[in-house]
């Protein structure tokens, strides 16, 4: 999957005379190679898994397992893709999840839900993520907040409205056909990594064939030579945390359907795994470069690494000391390379 | 002038991988002499400062300070000896006091503990020195004018008491007069036996502040130890391009009185900045707008472009009012803007240059918003070919071009979507000689073609050769408006200045 076809040949120009230096560094300067690198290490988490758990981790139950963990955080990170190309950060996606969460599964809607069709429910999450995304982008844009405080805000507010609806209490969902619809498989693919694959495939086109997707990476870039050049920059900042917003309400729907709950607790420390997975998989933290493929693997990487860990019998915390210990090699390896493309 | 060689460079060679950025310097700078560097951009100049300054090593040849072989390994080592450059990219650090950037690397301690009185009084010392007492030392340097930043960066340069001081384009974004200000500082200095390397576009002032001049090309000495007085103009340029350039500026077209008005400005004004500013420009009129730096010329522009909120007045384009402070709106009208600050303002750097030229008009590449990426490389390519933006390629990322290339990036992205309304901010700032009359050349196709053009210059030579008509601003008022040809640089430096202590 090459993220940035049109910027391939520019930087292979830029890239042939270092490749003498060193073949392996110049390598994952390409884009392809920075997949690649990505691959690797995840081929090497897989290899790690079958050695230490074999048969326990080489199952098709296990890998659907990884995979149906992978889609929900997957799809909030998709969405955060854009709004960190976009020169923008989100930690209150975690707090959405867990407020959509709980508004689509109360005893009223999920009454209307009974009454009518399961879909209400799905819509409400959808409104609920949505409406936060919008808040969030117009008080940035609009209000000239900035996004890190602006969405530490929202991230208070909306956990705290979530506990509010719930009275902190986790809601039991009962509507058949909504269980049912998001149980069942295609071809033995569960419904959940159908949607994730869509959203990341969607995602894709987004970001790399559409006048939205090339403003994105202008607004980021260099927001004054955006606003400049006449792109509404405040107008698609909006547009981007809404993207995010209606992304957080779709893992929401994800979320109640694989546990069967809304709960204000729901979606804990999204933010830190949304953001890390779109890092490692080569997004620029400052705006102006992302892609989607790499937050994918991103999301995978972190995934399995938990599967393995857990099959292992290894703690949470020692799970969280690997975490970081990626985070920061990755983030090392993409400095390097970035002020190699830049010299 | 003594004879005593300060600094001799022979045979310096550095190479990057790829390229050889100099292919073999050679020169000498005696104490007390002002030295010229002159070539296009891409000729060395940035290359063989950073060398000189301890930014890069030289992969060969040998630099002798003093007589004595250096090899200064990093910048702070050059500094300890005596040598300070004023880059023409500002190495301020913004959210740092005026003082604490004065005195950022060789701060004034005493156990570890800062002199801060002392800096902020030694700073004021220096910024008075430079002729902008109004500078205080506790300003943050980020909310300072460009203007503003350089005079810190030389106040930088200034307190290191260096026995060389290279100047990478310093009158760039000063105004006339404060430029006269630096000249006199450089003379000041000279007659204390400390030698300045200078490098500028302007053949003008080398000629009144240069002693000696040596002209780069291609990484290479093509000559020097030229007398900077004497030598001919045509001389120089046959040098640095290595071509006979005759005249710099295009023909006028006399405009025809009875083209339509395109550009209508009314009673525009901000909150503090200009106000009453009434002027038209005709289909096929090139306008420029003559002003000092601060005088409101950039800030009209940017208001008329709907970049500014303005407090009254209004824009029209064809007869039609533009909404206010609405960038998308004057766009939509057929108004394109070339910012003063091109990378800052124009261009989105680590793009491709054909996403830099489409960025304006995307809509018209799309369907339902999916974008023909191939249609737009096709026009990219047809429009830089034309405009002979070097090295060719549209999918070569814009930060890796030169100055007069960025511009044609720039300019083609306006040329594509064909405005009616072209406002040109500094359009040739940093850009070099060659380069420079390809752009003049190409604002006069343009302007003949039927757009009206706005022209924002710091050089009054510029805008007097570019312009049909030429508007004057002081102080936020346009104070002179009339053709070009009736009016000539003293006149327009004497209405520039009126009230001004030159």
């Amino acid at each position: 999957m090459s993220e940035d076809t049109a910027a391939v040949p520019a930087q292979q120009v830029k890239s042939a005379p270092a490749k003498k230096e060193s073949g392996i560094s110049a390598l994952l300067g390409s884009p392809a190679g920075r997949n690649t690198g990505l691959v690797v290490a995840l081929v090497l988490l897989c290899l790690g898994g079958v050695v230490t758990a074999g048969d326990r981790f080489a199952d098709v139950d296990n890998v659907l397992t990884i995979l149906r963990l992978a889609a929900v955080i997957g799809v909030v990170s998709v969405g955060m893709t854009f709004v960190i190309t976009g020169g923008g950060i989100d930690l209150s996606v975690g707090a959405i999840v867990a407020l959509s969460s709980v508004w689509a599964t109360t005893l009223a809607t999920q009454g209307i839900a009974n009454d009518s069709h399961w879909i209400v429910m799905v819509f409400t999450a959808l409104l609920v993520g949505g409406a936060c995304g919008l808040v969030n982008g117009a008080l940035i844009a609009y209000g000239r907040v900035v996004a890190f405080i602006a969405t530490l805000a929202s991230l208070a507010a909306a956990r705290g409205l979530a506990e509010i609806i719930s009275n902190r209490k986790t809601q039991i969902v009962n509507v058949p056909g909504f269980t049912a619809f998001f149980d069942a498989s295609v071809l033995g693919v569960p419904v959940l990594v159908v949607i994730f694959a869509l959203v990341a495939a969607g995602g894709w086109v987004l970001l790399n064939r559409t006048t939205f997707g090339r403003r994105t990476f202008a607004v980021g870039g260099n927001p004054e030579a955006a606003r400049l050049a006449g792109i509404d920059v405040r107008r698609h900042t909006v547009m981007l945390y809404t993207l995010l917003g209606l992304c957080c309400g779709l893992a929401a729907v994800m979320l109640i359907a694989r546990t069967t709950t809304g709960s204000a607790t729901h979606g804990g420390l999204y933010e830190l795994d949304a953001i890390a997975a779109v890092v490692i998989g080569g997004t620029l933290l400052s705006g102006g470069r992302g892609t989607i493929a790499g937050t994918v693997f991103g999301v995978l990487i972190f995934t399995t690494l938990s599967n393995v860990f857990t099959l292992n019998n290894l703690s949470i915390s020692a799970q969280a000391v690997a975490k970081g210990a990626i985070i920061v090699v990755a983030v090392l390896l993409q400095q390097r390379l970035a002020r190699r493309s830049g010299a | 002038m003594t004879a005593a060689a300060l600094l001799s460079v022979r045979g310096v060679v550095k190479r990057f991988p790829g390229v050889t950025a100099l292919g073999g310097v050679d020169f000498e700078v005696r104490a007390g002499e002002v030295h010229c560097l002159l070539g296009q951009n891409g000729a060395g100049k940035s290359t063989l400062i950073k060398v000189l300054s301890g930014a890069h090593r030289p992969d060969e040849g040998e630099i002798r300070w003093r007589g004595e072989v250096v090899e200064f390994g990093n910048p702070t080592a050059a500094m300890r000896s005596g040598v300070a450059a004023i880059y023409q990219e500002l190495d301020l650090v913004s959210g740092l006091s005026v003082a604490d950037n004065v005195f950022l690397g060789h701060e004034l301690s005493k156990a570890g503990f800062t002199k801060r009185a002392d800096a902020r009084r030694r700073t004021r010392a220096l910024l008075r020195r430079l002729g902008h007492p109004e500078i205080s030392p506790d300003r943050d340097v980020g909310r300072l004018s460009v203007a503003h930043q350089q005079i810190v960066s030389m106040a930088r340069a200034l307190s290191l008491d260096g026995q060389l001081l290279i100047m990478d384009e310093p009158s760039a974004v000063l105004d006339p007069d404060e430029v006269r200000v630096l000249f006199g500082i450089i003379r000041e200095l000279t007659a204390q036996g400390v030698a300045v390397i200078y490098i500028s576009h302007r053949l003008a002032e080398i000629r009144e502040i240069g002693d000696r001049v040596t002209v780069l090309k291609d990484g290479r000495t093509v000559a020097t130890g030229l007398d900077a007085r004497e030598v001919k103009t045509a001389d120089l340029i046959a040098l640095m391009t290595g071509r006979v350039l005759e005249n710099v500026y295009p023909r006028r077209k006399p405009v025809d009185p009875a083209a339509p008005v395109v550009l209508q400005v009314r009673g525009l004004a901000d909150e503090d900045r200009f106000r009453e500013v009434d002027f038209t420009v005709h289909a096929g009129e090139v306008v420029g707008l003559a002003g000092l730096v601060g005088s409101g010329r950039s800030e009209i522009l940017e208001t008329v472009y709907g970049a500014r909120k303005a407090a009254g007045g209004t824009v029209e384009v064809d007869g039609r009012r533009l909404r206010r402070g609405s960038v998308g709106a004057a766009v939509r009208a057929g108004m394109g803007l070339c910012p003063e600050e091109r990378k800052s303002q124009g261009l989105l750097l680590d793009q491709a240059v054909y996403r830099n030229i489409t960025v304006s008009s995307m809509s018209s590449f799309a369907r339902f918003g999916f974008l023909d990426d191939r249609a737009e490389r096709a026009r990219a390519a047809t429009l830089t070919e034309s405009l002979d933006v070097r090295p060719a390629g549209v999918e070569r990322v814009v930060r890796g071009l030169s100055g007069g290339n960025q511009q044609k990036v720039v300019l083609a992205r306006w040329l594509l979507r064909e405005c009616r309304v072209l406002l040109l901010d500094e359009p040739t700032r940093g850009v070099d000689v060659g380069a420079r009359s390809e752009i003049y050349e190409l604002i006069r196709a343009l302007a003949d073609s039927g757009v009206a053009v706005v022209v924002v210059s710091s050089d009054v030579e510029e805008v007097l050769g570019l312009a049909d008509r030429v508007l004057v601003v002081r102080e936020g008022r346009v104070v002179h408006d009339g053709p070009a040809d009736e009016i000539d640089e003293s006149r327009v430096l004497d209405l520039v200045m009126e009230g001004h202590a030159a």
